[in-house]
């Protein structure tokens, strides 16, 4: 066995703790996360249940995430981290270093360089391509939970393909609110088999699952679960005939980069009610700012550079 | 009789260990006919009952439907999505406290839906026009289809879990003291409601009741249970004036007149 500090690519993120195992997971582990792994992948949506390690950090930190993450990285690939869509939070960062640590990866923040994407919240705006791996972090796994407490009961639910609960849930969102009201973690049914929760994703993102070129692993460490969305499966957001998935739209364009058709944070820049709508995605929107800096020269709309 | 009737129970039987649920039932059926069990408790009613609507697994016997054609069906073998579909589509199960039938966090518009959307409805619209149909046939109104049944009176979410089985068209209905728990007006307009739904769908329903006075004003027939066998059985009016074995001439008796 070689010594995994030497098969790092980069020799300024070297491992430097050789008392944990390559990608801190031990070797059994990553083992049997991975077969679970490709039972997901085999099997689209469904959830496979599977021995969740303790890790170094809290439920709700990320722990599902980052034991798929530490199962499939390996030290040529490149790793980008984001929390709400932004690199620069600080459980993307502590993520990012955690693993540049124990598994000597390279780290960035571009989406098109990473080869492993590990993301809380947001699929990032930059289209993914073939080859590429997108890990989410999943709290709640279970897309029939809050309608069926029982466990036994859901899983038969799926089994038998017996989804008509969930759109007794969508038809609440309608009465109550005139229109499906929900917003983020909105259910999905994987090539018209199960029906999966794309954890707390806003529905902005459903579309872009659809199809999607990349690999998509969902890890859910307090509950267990681990499911999968293969390359190029058909993703379908659950709706009414007469009330159609609809995604989010926002009537202007991001304050910083001014993008349009992409998911913006709102952002109160003081305590007079000012705020600005900006780009959730850091990454995507420093790349539109850098890019119209390139061909206009200095133009700084708004001060953003500041913000950067 | 000519006609074939939709349900053929022949000789179910469950136990608990060494105690007897229920032995050795027979049973008919027909279209549009409603049948009342009696019984004291502990009789077994409801374990027939809840094998019959495939709550339980009986240890032995025979369960066929028949609901198109000469096509029957051994419910008893048949796969468990096609039961729970049966279940859903064409038989109905009312229990004695409707909050054990009733999807007690979604609006009463919800729990008249769910069964439409099981089958596969997904036009909002549509299905709330038959949400407010089924809420005014059992006399609900209209205007309360976005209120949780927690909000209704208890005669009220038993006419609601009665409109949330009936929703898909059942043609066989089965109800566990559908009257229990319910003040003796409440109880009177409850039964005259079931009379007129089962006149009007042609339904068929087996009622478990433990109230001699429900199954003379609902049931044609009437079969008695004592200690998990069926004693009696017969028409109820000739039952309960000419009844035949002890047991039943005790029930009989035992009729509070006020």
């Amino acid at each position: 066995m070689t010594n995994p500090a030497e098969r790092v690519t980069n020799p300024a993120e070297r491992v430097t703790n050789p008392g944990y195992n390559y990608a801190y997971l031990d070797e059994q582990t990553k083992r049997m996360v991975r077969r679970a792994l490709l039972k997901a992948v085999a099997v689209p949506g469904y959830q496979v249940p599977f021995a969740s390690r303790e890790m170094p950090l809290p439920y709700g930190w990320g722990t599902g995430g980052i034991q798929v993450t530490a199962s499939v990285i390996g030290p040529d690939d490149t790793l980008k981290v984001i929390d709400q869509g932004a690199d620069d939070t600080t459980n993307a960062v502590s993520i990012r270093q955690f693993f540049a640590r124990v598994a000597g990866v390279r780290t960035t923040e571009r989406t098109a360089e990473a080869t492993l994407i590990q993301t809380r919240h947001r699929v990032p705006e930059t289209p993914l391509r073939e080859g590429q791996i997108l890990v989410y972090q999943v709290p709640l796994p279970e897309p029939l939970r809050k309608l069926e407490p029982r466990e036994t009961e859901t899983r038969r639910m799926h089994a038998l393909s017996e989804y008509g609960l969930m759109s007794v849930k969508l038809y609440e969102d309608v009465t109550r609110h005139g229109r499906i009201a929900t917003s983020y973690d909105y259910p999905v049914m994987v090539e018209e088999r199960y029906v999966m929760a794309p954890s707390p994703t806003p529905k902005f993102d459903n579309p872009k699952m659809h199809r999607s070129p990349a690999l998509q692993l969902f890890g859910a460490g307090r509950e267990k679960r681990i499911y999968a969305v293969p390359p190029y499966t058909r993703v379908r957001s659950l709706d009414f005939d007469d009330y159609p998935f609809e995604v989010q739209e926002f009537d202007t364009p991001c304050a910083l980069c001014g993008s349009s058709g992409v998911y913006l944070d709102e952002i109160i820049t003081d305590d007079q009610g000012g705020k600005m709508f900006v780009c959730s995605d850091t990454d995507f929107c420093a790349q539109r700012v850098a890019a119209a800096g390139d061909s206009q020269g200095a133009r700084d709309p708004q001060g953003a550079g500041g913000l950067q | 009789m000519t006609e074939q009737p939709i349900l053929r129970v022949r000789g179910v039987s469950k136990s608990y260990g060494r105690r007897i649920g229920c032995a050795d039932v027979d049973l008919d059926v027909y279209a549009g006919e409603v049948v009342a069990v009696v019984g004291e408790s502990g009789s077994g009613k409801t374990t027939l009952l809840n094998c019959l609507g495939g709550n339980l697994e009986p240890d032995a016997g025979s369960i066929a439907y028949r609901f198109t054609g000469d096509d029957w069906q051994e419910f008893l073998t048949l796969s468990e999505s096609r039961r729970r579909l049966l279940m859903r589509t064409e038989l109905g199960f009312v229990r004695q406290n409707p909050r054990d039938g009733l999807r007690l966090r979604v609006t009463a518009g919800a729990n008249v839906g769910e069964r439409l959307m099981a089958v596969g409805a997904r036009h909002y619209g549509r299905i709330r026009e038959a949400a407010v149909e089924w809420l005014e046939r059992v006399e609900i109104d209209a205007g309360r289809i976005d209120d949780f049944p927690l909000a209704f009176s208890g005669g009220m979410q038993q006419r609601l879990q009665i409109a949330r089985n009936l929703v898909s068209g059942p043609k066989l209905v089965y109800m566990d003291e559908p009257t229990g728990g319910l003040d003796v007006s409440v109880q009177a307009r409850l039964l005259d409601l079931l009379r007129r739904l089962a006149d009007d769908l042609g339904l068929a329903a087996v009622i478990v009741t433990h109230d001699l006075g429900v199954a003379r004003l609902l049931a044609e027939r009437m079969m008695v249970m004592r200690g998990g066998r069926v004693v009696e059985s017969g028409l109820t009016d000739q039952l309960l004036d000419d009844p035949q074995h002890p047991y039943t001439q005790l029930l009989a008796a035992s009729v509070l007149t006020p």
